[in-house]
């Protein structure tokens, strides 16, 4: 029922690198989001203004687009720089970076937002606590709010992760051989679009469940010594 | 009667508005060495917010503060609100100054020995074990040793103030200061807390307290101000204040507590 005539090995060639693509992407996002929150929540009117125009922009736009935008507008407006300046060069973006960069900047958007409730969840009192017995607000920073954030962040993340994953499936349209490229491959070449495709769910699906177990973990954790609603 | 030579902490004609509310309408206060100060008075009349001036947790619209017989340097930022001049000053002023809060305010992801090892080996630079040792010997004066690795979540409301005092014992103050630190604790977990508080007067400790707690108030002090709606409607010694004060409203809130 569900021979796909040997294409089952291209299927798992994609999806490890729509695993490295996907950790990619959610590393980029993690940063670019903490940096954005902490922009946000910044006392400086200027930061603020910026990463809300980010925030809004990119949650505006679809990811598609974005994707497409950067793959074959990024060369075109770097070309035009570049010949401004007088010099001719020609600029090939490569599908991985141009896909998982694009990816984790989509992504920090949404991290950002994430974050940015994390932050304000920790109760003032705990800081306050800390600069009362002279910790500077770097420290006070380091050691009670940041690691404090984090349980509160641990959810939200987690889900923009699960999402982050399945947007890897749209680089399929700028050629990276993912699981989604090589599934619709493998489709066109067997002729069992069903098969292949239910296989490639199948897999998304088992990538899902283990990183529900992960964020348990990281969930269980981060509750270190606080009791549970 | 402490020291009147040492001046701990002084207070001079503090205003404290948000917005267009006035909250504090010129405060003095003066803190010798070895003076337990309690502020009494309704809710809403200033207590909190004075006592967190003090260490510029809220910082005064006018008025000066001095601690030691420095003086806390405020500046006008952009924005017309007064904040700290040099915040390495503030920062190292408050490492002389305790606060103990209503609500505890222990880092819910430490343990208990963590909370009071922490400010001692991050800010002022002590070692790890000498660290431990000491606030060991903090936690048995409070009376919580058997608590001391466990998480904040897992103690008592009596137990995480005591906890909570430890804590700013080991940063060796000069000053204490107790924003209502029984206001938020069960009546039968009071009396632990008060016990400590007592002790601590015992061994001559500075301290400025805002409380609720009249029976502290009146056998522990050395001198209590009645707080009004943002004024010191009267002070004096506790004997004072208790038995026949000047003040009207000072008579009429103490004749409203049961």
């Amino acid at each position: 029922m569900f021979d796909i005539e040997g294409y089952g090995l291209l299927l798992l060639e994609g999806f490890k690198l729509t695993i490295i693509v996907g950790v990619f992407a959610m590393v980029i996002s993690l940063l670019i989001g903490l940096v954005a929150a902490l922009c946000k929540l910044s006392k400086f009117k200027s930061l603020k203004v910026l990463a809300e125009i980010y925030t809004t922009v990119i949650r505006g736009v679809p990811e598609l687009v974005l994707i497409l935008l950067v793959y074959y507008g990024g060369p075109t407006v770097i070309q035009m720089i570049a010949s401004y300046f007088g010099k001719d060069i020609y600029v090939d973006v490569n599908p991985f970076f141009a896909g998982s960069v694009t990816i984790g900047f989509i992504y920090g958007a949404f991290a950002t937002e994430v974050y940015r409730g994390a932050f304000m969840a920790v109760p003032k009192g705990q800081m306050e606590a800390a600069r009362a017995c002279g910790m500077s607000g770097l420290l006070t920073f380091r050691r009670i709010h940041l690691p404090q954030m984090w349980r509160f962040a641990i959810p939200g993340l987690g889900n923009v992760w699960m999402i982050l994953i399945k947007a890897t499936a749209l680089i399929s349209v700028i050629q990276l051989p993912e699981l989604m490229r090589n599934a619709d491959v493998a489709a066109r070449a067997t002729r069992k679009p069903f098969t292949c495709f239910f296989l490639a769910s199948l897999l998304y699906l088992f990538l899902t469940i283990v990183s529900l177990a992960f964020q348990q973990w990281a969930e269980k954790k981060a509750d270190r010594g606080v009791r549970r609603a | 009667m402490g020291d009147s030579s040492k001046i701990a902490l002084k207070a001079e004609d503090i205003h404290k508005s948000f917005g267009t509310l006035e909250v504090l309408k010129g405060i003095s206060i003066e803190a010798h060495k070895g003076d337990v100060i309690s502020i009494i008075g309704s809710s809403g009349s200033g207590k909190s917010t004075f006592l967190r001036c003090m260490n510029l947790l809220e910082s005064p619209s006018s008025g000066n503060i001095y601690v030691g017989n420095e003086l806390i340097k405020l500046k006008t930022n952009r924005r017309g609100n007064v904040v700290a001049a040099d915040r390495k000053q503030v920062d190292r002023i408050r490492t002389t100054l305790g606060m103990v809060f209503q609500h505890f305010n222990l880092w819910s992801h430490m343990t208990v020995l963590e909370n009071v090892i922490e400010a001692p080996v991050h800010v002022l630079k002590k070692s790890k074990k000498h660290a431990v040792e000491q606030a060991m010997a903090l936690l048995e004066k409070v009376g919580i040793t058997e608590r001391s690795h466990h998480f904040p979540a897992q103690l008592s409301g009596g137990q995480q103030q005591r906890a909570a005092i430890a804590r700013a014992l080991a940063m060796e103050p000069d000053v204490l200061l107790f924003d209502e630190p029984t206001s938020a604790l069960d009546p039968e977990l009071v009396g632990e807390v008060l016990k400590v508080m007592k002790d601590l007067v015992k061994e001559g400790r500075t301290m400025i307290i805002a409380t609720h707690e009249m029976g502290f108030a009146k056998e522990a002090s050395s001198h209590v101000i009645f707080l009004d709606q943002g004024k010191s409607e009267d002070e004096g010694s506790p004997e004072y204040i208790f038995s026949k004060p000047e003040s009207e409203r000072c008579r009429m809130f103490l004749s409203n507590l049961v």
